[in-house]
């Protein structure tokens, strides 16, 4: 189902009032869009709502369907202020523009790159996809900064993220490369790991800029 | 492709010199096989990083003279640290005949890329697959044949340090043909294989390494590359240049990664059924030993036991006790001087000449008395201590743990190692510390040498006057490491410069051996005696030179004031002038006062610390200069002087205040 965008706008705002702010129904002139627009007939035409004396109520299956559409625009929050660093009212817009195109399993793939969140930058709760379920139930960390790893864990090299070419070369010199299997061995007082048959000591700076994979 | 091993007709380079250059990543055994293949000794070291300089040698193999060029660790073709950059000067401007990449059998995958990056850069290599022993030891299996096949460079197996696989390389360097090379390259990806031909048209120059490594090398940025480009291009350079800077901004992202991600992909092609891992990993005894000495609640005691028994014990106790009672009191003072006294006497007439060499700063009798009765006994056994342990792979260890401590100073753990070496010569100790990665890491850590680390002849002299007054030891410790702590912290809050990382491979830790400890300890006694011999001999000439002219009386008057001002008498101010030349010298001057009985325990304290922290001696200085440049080291030297004369004052009025010492 592809709904319009400002379709999207109204579940999005029913769903906050219903779920969040416990009302039963919308007041369609909190959304900023008249009664008149058809985005509220093709809602009711999927059987998504119904509109009772000029309020707007969920039907059973678009209470799902706002879920799934505010997770995407929470999701797509994330993605603007954590990966592409756009933040304040610029990036509220454009996460509105788009999480539009979060669908069809584009979510699933953004949630799993920001590693599962649970919350938007605003601290409003990202309900959780079945990724996050899944990724709960097998206990998988995703992708983490060295740091976060127990001694004795082992992983997969992910990326590393340094601002630092210098670093970044020496890293990959010692042949942390992505895509290389490491064993963390200590983290205090220095993180000790093990690419292949050698052993490393690195401090927390750089430890942070390794990420790594389960 | 011609690098099997033709036979060169061997006749027309017999009268030329042929040159062959050790290269590979840091601590792989090169200087173990310098030292086998020319019969010549560099120190050898379990420590990454360890030599800082190159190091030539000549071998003759199949009477055909080879020199022989050790050169410090790389881990890649384009250079980051200073060691890196010394070790690719002679790839880029020597020409060696052969190029014999070391590398750790263990780590083949990892190492391999910078083989790939020597054959592209066409240079004429040898691939030696060194520490075979400790491989096969944990069960890995390396087809050397088919990797010989793949690289399509001639491959050897060795366990340099058992002298495995050593006639294989001489006859494999002999054999090298000398044909040109047909020049061999792994392809990149489309899109960067495209881009790098495109900087390669546009060269024109001559080169001794191929134009695609060099213009890769540009692509990465490399500055010292940039500017020989520069120099050979001429006037086509600014065109290339644009290229260049066109390329890498596309490149921006992420060229270095893509590049080691595709080199690293060849690498995975080329073992592909060349190296074989067991399944399950065996655990040695040695990477058990090492798990324990870099945990805090095992490696701590361990620290403190190492440092009890190596430092205290054995360099204090047997070296600067009984070793220079033996030779100080024993050898010299009842044997060696009064016979020198006397045979001196009868030679030579005039007596102004007699005190020259047995007076009372006589060349004899004081200059080659010290550098031989107390100075000598203690560095040496503090080299051994210190070779013994680097041998044992344990330094890079100790840095771990001291990584956190180190950065309250503005230091990374790295610095351990100038840090405990100070404690043996500080002249050595500041030239090791350009292995320190960023400048102000330098300056710091030479200043601290500089200032607070007394260095083992000092300390053995400084602990045995000490220890005779219960407490004054325990002050002096205090002292010192209050002025460290303070001077490191403020250092790092006044010096500009970013916060330094750490980041450091641990070798395996190994039982060293004997004639390798021996070795080192004597080439390092050897260094040393070549630097503090002439400058004993020398301050003994100005000194006698100070006394015939009276200048010394004149000076030692001059230095009343501050003398008294630290409440000390005025003949301390020989040992402040003796120190000048060097501080352990100047301490075994507070020695000869103190047996005197002219110094009480206050004075006594007051002076050692004041001495430990003055001026570092004039070998010391020399090297800061040239280390660190005439303001740097000027400004240091001003700044030690000061506050070794103001702590000397502080701490005089505090113990008079405080009652304590006297």
């Amino acid at each position: 189902m592809r709904l319009s965008c400002n379709a999207e706008e109204i579940l999005e705002a029913l769903w906050i009032a219903v779920e969040e702010k416990r009302l039963s129904a919308l007041d369609p002139q909190y959304t900023g869009i008249p009664l008149d627009d058809p985005a509220y007939r093709e809602l009711s035409e999927h059987a998504l709502i119904e509109i009772k004396q000029g309020m707007v109520y969920f039907r059973p299956e678009g209470r799902e369907e706002g879920r799934m559409t505010i997770r995407r625009h929470r999701l797509a929050e994330r993605l603007m202020m954590d990966v592409l660093n756009i933040r304040g009212d610029d990036g509220n817009h454009q996460a509105c523009q788009f999480e539009h195109l979060l669908n069809e399993g584009v979510d699933v793939k953004v949630c799993t790159m920001l590693n599962h969140p649970t919350t938007c930058p605003h601290g409003n709760p990202i309900p959780p996809g079945e990724c996050c379920n899944k990724a709960r139930a097998d206990g998988d960390l995703g992708v983490v900064p060295l740091t976060e790893f127990k001694p004795g864990q082992e992983g997969e090299i992910a990326y590393i993220q340094t601002e630092d070419n210098k670093k970044m070369q020496k890293l990959m010199a010692m042949g942390v490369l992505p895509g290389n299997r490491i064993v963390l061995t200590q983290a205090y007082p220095s993180y000790v790991f093990k690419v292949g048959y050698s052993e490393f000591a690195i401090d927390t700076n750089l430890a942070k800029e390794i990420f790594v994979r389960k | 492709m011609a690098v099997d091993g033709k036979k060169q007709d061997g006749l027309s380079h017999k009268e030329k010199q042929l040159r062959v250059a050790l290269v590979g990543n840091p601590n792989v055994g090169k200087s173990v096989l310098f030292n086998a293949l020319t019969g010549s000794y560099v120190t050898v070291s379990n420590y990454p990083g360890t030599s800082v300089e190159v190091s030539r040698g000549s071998t003759v193999l199949d009477e055909q003279t080879w020199q022989v060029i050790d050169t410090p660790g790389m881990y890649a073709i384009h250079t980051i640290t200073e060691e890196e950059r010394v070790a690719r000067e002679i790839l880029l401007h020597e020409k060696p005949d052969v190029v014999l990449h070391v590398l750790d059998a263990r780590n083949l995958e990892r190492m391999l890329a910078m083989t790939i990056q020597l054959i592209e850069a066409n240079l004429p290599v040898i691939l030696v697959v060194n520490i075979m022993d400790e491989a096969e030891r944990m069960g890995l299996k390396i087809d050397l044949e088919l990797l010989q096949q793949r690289l399509g460079i001639p491959v050897i197996g060795a366990a340099s340090t058992r002298k495995r696989g050593l006639d294989e390389i001489r006859a494999a360097i002999s054999s090298y043909s000398t044909q040109p090379r047909v020049e061999r390259s792994f392809p990149y990806g489309r899109l960067l294989e495209f881009d790098i031909n495109e900087v390669i048209w546009l060269m024109e120059g001559e080169y001794l390494l191929s134009r695609r490594s060099l213009a890769i090398l540009l692509l990465q940025g490399d500055e010292e590359i940039t500017e020989m480009v520069r120099h050979l291009e001429g006037d086509g350079y600014a065109v290339l240049a644009e290229k260049v800077r066109e390329k890498a901004f596309e490149h921006r992202d992420s060229f270095h990664l893509d590049l080691s991600l595709q080199r690293n992909a060849f690498v995975k092609n080329i073992i592909e059924g060349v190296f074989f891992a067991p399944e399950k990993r065996v655990i040695t005894l040695s990477e058990r030993l090492s798990k324990w000495s870099v945990r805090p609640l095992t490696g701590i005691p361990m620290m403190l036991i190492v440092l009890y028994f190596g430092l205290y014990k054995f360099v204090g106790e047997f070296g600067a006790g009984t070793v220079v009672d033996l030779l100080d009191k024993r050898i010299f003072v009842e044997i060696v001087n009064p016979w020198m006294i006397t045979t001196i006497k009868e030679i030579i007439p005039w007596e102004i000449i007699q005190e020259l060499f047995v007076g009372e700063y006589g060349i004899i009798t004081l200059g080659i008395r010290y550098a031989v009765g107390i100075i000598l006994p203690i560095v040496a056994t503090f080299f051994i201590f210190f070779s013994f342990l680097e041998d044992t792979g344990y330094f890079p260890r100790l840095a771990l743990l001291v990584d956190r401590l180190f950065k309250h100073f503005g230091l990374t753990g790295r610095a351990v190692i100038p840090m405990v070496l100070g404690f043996g010569c500080d002249t050595m100790a500041t030239m090791v510390t350009r292995t320190l990665e960023t400048v102000r890491e330098r300056v710091i850590a030479t200043l601290l040498l500089a200032l607070a680390i007394p260095c083992s002849a000092q300390l053995g002299v400084i602990i045995s006057l000490l220890s005779k007054e219960p407490g004054a030891l325990a002050v002096w410790g205090v002292c010192m490491m209050l002025v460290f702590v303070l001077v490191g912290v403020l250092a790092t809050k006044i010096m500009p410069g970013e916060a330094p990382v750490f980041y450091m491979e641990l070798p395996p830790m190994r039982l060293p051996q004997l004639s390798n400890v021996l070795t080192k300890t004597y080439t390092r006694m050897q260094w040393y005696f070549i630097e503090i011999l002439p400058l004993f001999v020398l301050a003994s000439v100005l000194l006698w030179l100070g006394k015939v002219t009276g200048f010394i009386g004149t000076a030692i008057n001059s230095m009343t004031p501050v003398m008294s001002s630290l409440g000390l008498p005025k003949e301390a101010a020989v040992a402040f002038i003796f120190g000048f030349f060097r501080r352990d010298y100047g301490a075994a001057g507070l020695y000869d006062l103190q047996a005197q009985g002219m110094l009480n325990a206050r004075q006594l304290t007051v002076a050692a610390v004041t001495l430990t922290l003055f001026i570092p001696c004039i070998a010391q200085f020399l090297v800061m200069k040239k280390e660190r440049g005439w303001k740097v080291a000027g400004g240091i030297g001003l700044f030690v002087s000061l506050l070794a004369f103001s702590s000397g004052y502080v701490l005089n009025q505090f113990l008079l205040l405080a009652g304590i010492l006297s």
